[in-house]
């Protein structure tokens, strides 16, 4: 089973140093303690509010940002890397194999540069192709998986709207054929009907090229239909992580199910049936002790306050972290 | 009587590469204490369309003669489209007109405590004194949800977070207890779980202060939450209105179901999601006849490319301007 992880974290540390001032120096934990395996060819979704760290996850698996503490481990079949440590050519070769993919498409493209020259940097920057025939030709068959218009090639960016320049990043981002791909907030900017279209082209990549995507997002039912398997974030911890359906089916952690009740149900007559989580995520600066969302948190008790909970494995492959999972059951916040 | 009655509206834009066509014959009304949701892709007009009430559109946009937008107050009837100097314009903006935003953030001046930003536009808008002002915004402020008010009173926009911004933004625009309130995307640039609230408070806030808001959202799940009716706008024309529960459960513009469509449903994980075909077509490229006929999965022929549709009726009070829905009508 673990040769088929594409990649592999155990307590996972991302931390930054705030305050520049002699004695105000503060430590801000972003990312506290991750342990995640991501199966090779999978789409696995991160969901959390805003300070939750998904993004900052995102990016330390992607070396974008210094790993503090912890393993992280990258291994595609044809390479593995431990990316605690990777640096040099070895980085080089990564930032080949692991891709991002922006949020907003407006602000991901030069202005400046045709819509063939922003797909073709990667390549030319990289040193993946030789000749300009080459890299043409490698542009436009990316092109057409991404179902842009090869007409448009020589258009510079304005002249698209979002969900064709969403295309246009999603093109850029595999050109370099990547094996894992990090699509962050990637359809939060797009208006439904677009969002269903790009939605399903990332789909239709995993499928065809087998490529591995960590999908993060604020929107359930976005990752609800996008994603095997979903871990939900808070406060820089993973609060539950499960198979997309059980988690659906079956939430465990108290913030999962506010989560769930938060999304506005298409159903007017369903109004004020909403369950509502009061006050707002804590500042990453001034962590709560014990069980990070006691402080949200309907259900807590003096252990909460207390005690970090474990992440324990309630069913295979559905880990949660609260110390009341087990009497809590099918109980909805009250 | 309504609150708001909006006629044959027509917003045009000189540009550079040529004449832009906005808001397209857009007519509705609204009562008092009643929500409209206003939902379209971006570049709909919805926002255009929501501005010209406060005539806060930009200096190159020319109103045709026929577009009339009347404001009915205590004491007498505005009409907003004779409107010229700041001063006149004071009533629409601020005074029986409050806007909400999408980004709070961008829409507090940095550089001013949030208090003296609520105590400014309420010295201007009403005939408080200073310390009245005060007062009020400081309770308004704990009227919201907003803790520890007479603190928060003295602090900067950057000192709260997303939530407590928008909820501050909401209680600077109903201290002037304004008639309307035109909400554009007040919770798109925040969480779930903080969205969540920030409907709820503004639906007991309707309930209290009985105000008209128009409710401009892309978010149909947020629109069933809060409005009584609905209007769906595409390319600058309103191509469907009624009452929210029959638009959303028996939408009848294909591009009302498109939208319906594309969303992510969460009791049914395994269902495809179908996105309305092709790209919105550029303001400079207005298709003819029915706008929607370049992207439509049911069009019928030449008449949607030739004809603009009328409204035909759907419903009680459910219009769709869509030829299909009028030859549905006369065969019936």
């Amino acid at each position: 089973m673990s040769d088929d992880l594409l990649i592999s974290t155990r307590d996972l540390c991302v931390e930054f140093k705030i305050g520049g001032g002699l004695f105000t120096k503060q430590i801000l934990k972003a990312v506290d303690g991750i342990s995640i395996d991501i199966p090779r060819g999978s789409f696995f979704g991160v969901v959390g509010e805003s300070g939750s760290g998904k993004t900052t996850l995102g990016r330390a698996l992607l070396k974008a940002v210094p790993i503090a503490r912890g393993d992280a481990n990258y291994d595609d079949g044809e390479v593995q890397y431990d990316l605690t440590t990777l640096a040099g050519p070895e980085l080089k070769d990564y930032r080949k194999r692991a891709q991002l993919i922006f949020q907003d498409p407006y602000a991901a493209l030069s202005p400046r540069m045709t819509v063939r020259d922003i797909i073709a940097e990667p390549l030319e920057v990289m040193g993946l192709t030789k000749t300009r025939e080459e890299t043409d030709a490698r542009v436009r068959e990316i092109a057409e998986k991404c179902r842009l218009n090869l007409e448009h090639l020589r258009r510079f960016p304005h002249a698209f709207s979002g969900g064709q320049r969403q295309r246009i990043s999603i093109a850029r981002a595999l050109v370099s054929g990547p094996q894992f791909i990090v699509a962050d907030e990637s359809v939060a900017a797009l208006d439904v009907s677009i969002q269903a279209d790009v939605l399903n082209l990332l789909k239709e990549l995993q499928r065809d090229l087998r490529i591995t995507f960590m999908f993060i997002s604020h929107d359930l039912s976005v990752v609800a239909h996008t994603c095997d398997h979903v871990a939900v974030m808070y406060l820089g911890r993973i609060v539950e992580s499960a198979p997309t359906r059980q988690l659906f089916e079956n939430p465990r952690h108290p913030y999962t199910k506010a989560l769930f009740s938060a999304i506005p149900s298409l159903d007017p007559d369903d109004r004020g049936k909403a369950q509502k989580l009061e006050g707002e995520i804590p500042s990453p600066t001034n962590q709560p002790p014990g069980c990070k969302f006691h402080t949200r948190c309907p259900f807590a008790t003096d252990i909460c306050k207390r005690e970090e909970p474990p992440l324990d494995t309630c069913e295979e492959g559905h880990a949660v972290s609260c110390h009341h999972w087990q009497e809590l059951g099918e109980a909805v916040p009250a | 009587m309504s609150l708001l009655n909006v006629e044959n509206l027509t917003l045009q834009f000189d540009t550079d590469e040529g004449r832009i066509t906005a808001v397209d014959n857009v007519s509705f009304s609204l009562e008092p204490g009643e929500v409209m949701g206003l939902v379209g892709e971006s570049g709909s007009g919805k926002s255009v369309t929501a501005k010209s009430l406060m005539k806060l559109n930009a200096g190159n946009g020319h109103y045709t003669p026929e577009s009339k937008i009347t404001l009915h107050l205590d004491d007498g009837p505005v009409d907003v489209m004779s409107l010229k100097t700041p001063r006149e314009m004071q009533v629409v903006r601020g005074g029986a007109i409050s806007m909400i935003f999408q980004e709070p953030m961008a829409s507090f001046a940095p550089a001013l405590t949030i208090g003296k930003q609520m105590v400014e536009q309420l010295l201007i808008h009403s005939d408080m004194t200073k310390k009245q002002a005060k007062e009020l915004s400081i309770e308004m402020l704990d009227r919201v949800g907003i803790s520890d008010a007479a603190t928060r009173f003295g602090q900067y926009a950057f000192e709260m977070s997303g939530g407590m911004r928008q909820r501050a933004m909401i209680a600077m625009a109903l201290s002037t207890k304004p008639k309307l309130l035109i909400a554009d995307e007040p919770t798109t640039a925040l969480d779930v779980t903080i969205q969540a609230q920030v409907i709820d408070l503004m639906k007991d806030l309707v309930d209290e202060f009985h105000m008209g808001i128009i409710f401009i959202t892309h978010d149909l799940g947020v629109v069933a939450q809060t409005a009584d009716k609905v209007a769906v706008m595409y390319l600058g024309r309103m191509i469907e209105q009624g009452p929210v529960r029959d638009v959303i459960r028996r939408p009848q513009h294909p591009y009302t179901q498109g939208l319906l469509d594309a969303l992510p449903k969460l009791d049914d994980l395994e269902a495809p999601l179908t996105p309305v075909a092709g790209d919105i077509p550029s303001p400079l490229e207005r298709p003819s006849g029915c706008v929607f006929h370049t992207r439509c999965p049911k069009i019928i022929g030449d008449v949607c490319k030739r004809d603009v549709p009328q409204w035909a009726d759907t419903g009680e009070n459910h219009r769709t301007a869509c030829h299909l829905c009028a030859e549905k009508g006369e065969a019936a």
